[in-house]
């Protein structure tokens, strides 16, 4: 099919603006699938996706349109991930992309992630056009929100198609509003092959596959394909094009269309996610623009409950990362839990997903250190090192000052929690930058955050104290020079290392102190009085105590039944094994998880 | 020669369930007593195939509430446990009493089928404490039946206590105590509140103000400390007795003696195995006998012997250990045992471990190094 006949785009919106449902109708009314055949979303595939509801790598699917001009087109609907942590994965795919709709829902309006995503799809010089949805709702307001999007976007709104994606309503005239407002693809399909990768997956059969959008060139089997980023090079065994949940082989693929590639590559390390596919035989001059080697953001030790687990974590960790390039592994040891292994990961949702993932798909269960970010440590002899783990803080003496990343954080309130809000944010250490109102009731807050701030539980925070209304995006910014010390607890007057973190001087009674407590109620009693103590710099600055033991006993032994009263000690000695000896002292594994979860209260 | 049995028999029926049991037992299923007696008289005739050549030492008949029932069902029981076991003439004979479900004519009746110990369930002597933990009997009414008992001519009568109850404290409790020890039974036992999953107490816990671990420490040694001072030996964690009344058939589960439970959920130790009955009473009453058995390994009767062994104040002897098992303790134990005797948790003596008091405190935390 000629190139006038392909629309490539994408959908944009906040999360449950309605994203996914729309997808899923745009792919049912376009035929490819019967209704039986849908899954309740088809783009979302993995189950983790579905359970949670947001999309988390992105996807294409080809479906065909016969327009109401009686032709038929071919669309490319690229799916993006919906989530702060994967904001480089969405750059690529947007940019594999000549079009996007803007899915805002009628109730809500504009939020945070909307205008980030809008923006960052007008950065792309993708053609963008609004549809409203969710109008079947009582609180819809439709010609607010319209007004709402030409003010704040500054795109023409009045002619947005109304739907409700939901009940299957005003479908057709967003897939109309598709071939008419989104330009079909430009590029040469004579020139040096150029492609752009917006993801990779590895199928044990396939090897890797390539998503990627041809903007110049053509590509077949046979062809020696080179990455021009990493410098993989292979020849292709296949091409082709994204049914609904399945690789449709095809000839060739040329300038403007999307579709896969197989080369029977080993590694997503060696097709990462922006690099520009060429003809190894035929380059093309220049690679496309954009292309970054994703940095970890946040860091964690991963450590199996059970010791002997550990050569199963690896082999995991191999595996996930086949598929996953943004994830970051390397072996450490720890006194208090032994060997496993320092993880870097996008954000803290990405941690989750792998997390879950690790216990879920190959059934490990995992301890793990609180998260922190990469800190900047300038030593006094001029060095500097990238601190993932806060056990390899130099000592004091030798640090001439150290440094954080903070980002660029948007916050859209409601204007009666603007006020606790920004208390919020001067609690996490924002620095402000402005207040913007979209309209007289709604604004928009900018703050420069510390990441190691927002990482925790900024964002649950957010959403209880404005009543679930904030909604929130943010993007890296840079590092700056900060008061940051090293928090470490000491249980029975042992350092345990897998509980140190980096923290702002400020916080650190504060968060000290509630450490101790946690790990208080986390420690059982033991046969002596235990301290539980938290230091800097080899000072304490606060201490609980676990009292000695007083009281076990199974008083009744009731008509003779041992063999309950046997199981009670089965059960009581059971847990013991599942403890980390420190010491002395047995630690239940939960202890090191407790910590991470302070701000519940 | 076959060693002498011990028989346990249960009566799964009572009044109404107090708050902190957990114990299998119906308030609410009067309808079934009947059935129920003719099926454990049927139980008793068919351990005879098995059983029948032993001789009987002990029978005790809990519950439940034993008394409940009418005393010609209780003989019936006797009758048939007489024409399948030899008993032996100075058997220990033991019936649970509940205060206020017996009367002289039922206690002069117990005392004719050869009954000759009571354990009479108190739990204290505070009419609050007992309202708060549902028992439907109070002090006086409690009086009433002891005193109606050695007026029958019981001369060996245990007196049931809970502590760290709800709302109790140690002086409420000294005064349970104090009232107790003016009795003069030659029993009684003391145990400490366990709340139970599935209980009333355990649902509401949040109701009540509870004595913390302190409290129930100090409840615990006080007891130790006043019946010592009255003459009365704490021979097992939570039992207490005049010198020559320790409960005989108690002492059989402690050290390894073989016992036959009838009844619903009746649990049993003979020939090498522990095993247990159904607790569907449907079941029970359609024949269905025993649901559960294991057969013990040697490193099963080891611990046991350690961890039931333990439970008694004179511990256990490295001698008995190895005519039974043919092994040196130390061989088997002896980390643990050095370990607990460092900790200060026992104590070793001429050939004998024995808890020390901070041991009986933490008996458990012992008793999980012997599993």
């Amino acid at each position: 099919m000629d190139r006038e006949h392909i629309r490539n785009f994408c959908i944009v919106a906040h999360i449950d603006h309605g994203k996914s449902t729309l997808a899923d109708r745009i792919i049912e009314a376009t035929g490819l699938l019967t209704s039986r055949e849908m899954q309740e979303q088809v783009l979302d595939n993995m189950d983790l996706e579905r359970e949670r509801g947001i999309t988390i790598k992105s996807q294409a699917v080809r479906t065909v349109y016969k327009a109401r001009n009686g032709e038929e087109y071919i669309f490319n609907l690229i799916d993006t991930p919906g989530h702060v942590d994967f904001n480089y994965e969405v750059s690529r795919s947007l940019a594999a992309c000549d079009g996007a709709i803007l899915v805002v829902d009628a109730a809500q309006g504009i939020e945070a992630q909307t205008l980030a995503n809008v923006y960052l799809a007008l950065d792309h010089d993708l053609d963008v056009f609004p549809v409203i949805n969710k109008i079947d709702l009582p609180s819809a307001d439709p010609d607010r929100v319209k007004d709402e999007i030409e003010d704040c976007i500054g795109i023409e709104a009045q002619d947005a198609p109304l739907i409700s994606a939901k009940q299957g309503v005003g479908i057709e005239d967003v897939l109309e509003a598709v071939v008419e407002k989104i330009p079909a693809p430009v590029g040469d399909p004579d020139a040096p092959l150029k492609a752009l990768i917006f993801d990779s997956i590895y199928d044990s059969y396939k090897g890797v596959i390539i998503f990627c959008r041809i903007f110049d060139g053509k590509v077949r089997k046979g062809t020696r394909i080179r990455m021009m980023a990493t410098g993989a090079c292979e020849e292709v065994v296949e091409v082709g094009f994204f049914g609904a949940g399945a690789f449709n082989p095809c000839e060739e693929l040329s300038a403007g269309m999307v579709g896969y590639i197989t080369a029977s590559i080993k590694n997503v390390k060696m097709t990462r996610v922006g690099d520009t596919v060429t003809d190894d035989a035929r380059p093309c001059a220049e690679p496309l623009p954009g292309y970054k080697k994703v940095q970890s953001m946040v860091y964690c030790g991963m450590y199996p409950a059970d010791g002997a687990k550990y050569p199963d974590l690896r082999d995991a960790l191999e595996k996930l990362q086949l598929n996953d390039a943004s994830l970051n592994y390397e072996p450490e040891t720890s006194i208090a839990l032994g060997f496993g292994f320092r993880c870097g990961f996008l954000g803290l949702l990405h941690l989750e997903i792998i997390q879950e993932r690790l216990e879920r798909e190959y059934n490990l269960d995992l301890v793990t250190t609180a998260p922190g970010v990469v800190y900047r440590v300038h030593k006094t002899d001029g060095e500097m090192i990238e601190l993932t783990n806060p056990s390899n803080l130099p000592e004091a003496n030798l640090i001439d000052y150290m440094e954080e990343p903070v980002v660029s954080a948007e916050i859209m309130v409601n204007g009666e929690f603007i006020g606790s809000i920004m208390q919020l944010c001067q609690e996490r250490r924002g620095r402000y930058i402005s207040t913007e109102y979209i309209e007289s009731t709604r604004a928009l807050l900018k703050y420069d955050l510390p990441l190691n701030e927002i990482i925790y539980d900024f964002f649950d925070a957010l959403k209880s104290r404005s009543r679930g209304y904030a909604s929130f995006d943010y993007e890296f910014k840079g590092y700056e020079k900060a008061q940051l010390v090293k928090l470490d607890i000491l249980i029975n007057r042992e350092e345990v290392d897998a509980l140190s973190f980096i923290v702002h001087a400020d916080s650190a009674y504060e968060r000290g102190r509630k450490m101790c407590v946690k790990l208080k109620d986390e420690i059982p009693r033991h046969l002596f009085e235990i301290p539980i103590q938290a230091a800097v710099g080899g000072k304490i600055i606060a201490r609980e105590t676990v009292k000695a033991m007083r009281k076990d006993v199974l008083a009744k032994c009731y008509g003779g039944d041992i063999t309950r009263k046997k199981k009670l000690l089965e059960k009581q000695k059971e847990g013991k094994k599942r403890m980390r000896q420190i010491g002395t002292v047995e630690v239940p594994q939960a202890a090191f998880m407790s910590v991470l979860k302070l701000d519940d209260e | 020669m076959m060693s002498d049995l011990a028989l346990y028999v249960h009566i799964p029926f009572c009044a109404s369930k107090c708050r902190y049991c957990d114990f299998l037992s119906f308030a609410d299923r009067p309808g079934l007593i009947n059935r129920y007696m003719e099926a454990l008289a049927d139980e008793i005739s068919d351990s005879y195939d098995e059983y029948g050549d032993r001789c009987v030492s002990s029978i005790y008949i809990g519950g439940g509430t034993p008394s409940l029932i009418p005393e010609e069902d209780i003989g019936m029981i006797f009758e048939r446990i007489r024409a399948v076991y030899d008993l032996r003439p100075d058997a220990e004979i033991s019936i649970e009493v509940n205060p206020g479900s017996a009367d002289s004519d039922k206690l002069a009746a117990y005392r004719s089928f050869g009954i000759n110990r009571l354990s009479i369930g108190l739990q204290s002597a505070n009419d609050d404490e007992l309202a708060r933990i549902g028992r439907i009997h109070t002090r006086s009414g409690f009086e009433n039946t002891y005193r109606a008992a050695r007026e029958c001519g019981f001369d060996n009568i245990n007196i049931d206590l809970i502590f760290s109850l709800p709302g109790q404290d140690k002086d409420t409790y000294a005064g349970t105590l104090k009232y107790v020890l003016d009795l003069k039974p030659e029993h009684i036992s003391a145990y400490s509140m366990q709340l139970e999953e599935g209980t009333y107490l355990y649902e509401h816990s949040d109701e009540y103000e509870w004595p913390d671990e302190d409290e129930d420490r100090d409840m615990y040694h006080m007891s130790v400390r006043m019946m010592g001072e009255a003459g009365y030996d704490r021979y097992e964690i939570s039992n207490f007795a005049r010198p020559g009344y320790e409960c005989r058939h108690n002492i059989v589960y402690w050290r390894g003696g073989e016992y036959l439970g009838f009844g619903i959920g009746a649990a049993s130790y003979a020939g090498g195995s522990r095993f247990r009955n159904t607790e569907v009473i449907e079941e029970y009453l359609r024949g269905v006998r025993c649901s559960e058995s294991t057969r013990l390994s040697e490193a099963d009767e080891m611990s046991e012997f350690m961890f039931l062994g333990l439970r008694m104040s004179t511990g256990v002897r490295r001698s008995d250990f190895l005519d039974r098992f043919g092994k040196d303790m130390d061989e088997v134990y002896g980390h643990q045992i050095s370990g607990c005797v460092r900790d200060g948790l026992m104590c070793d003596e001429m050939g004998t471990l024995f808890l020390t008091e901070k041991g009986f405190d933490i008996s458990n935390y012992v008793f999980a190094k012997f599993i």
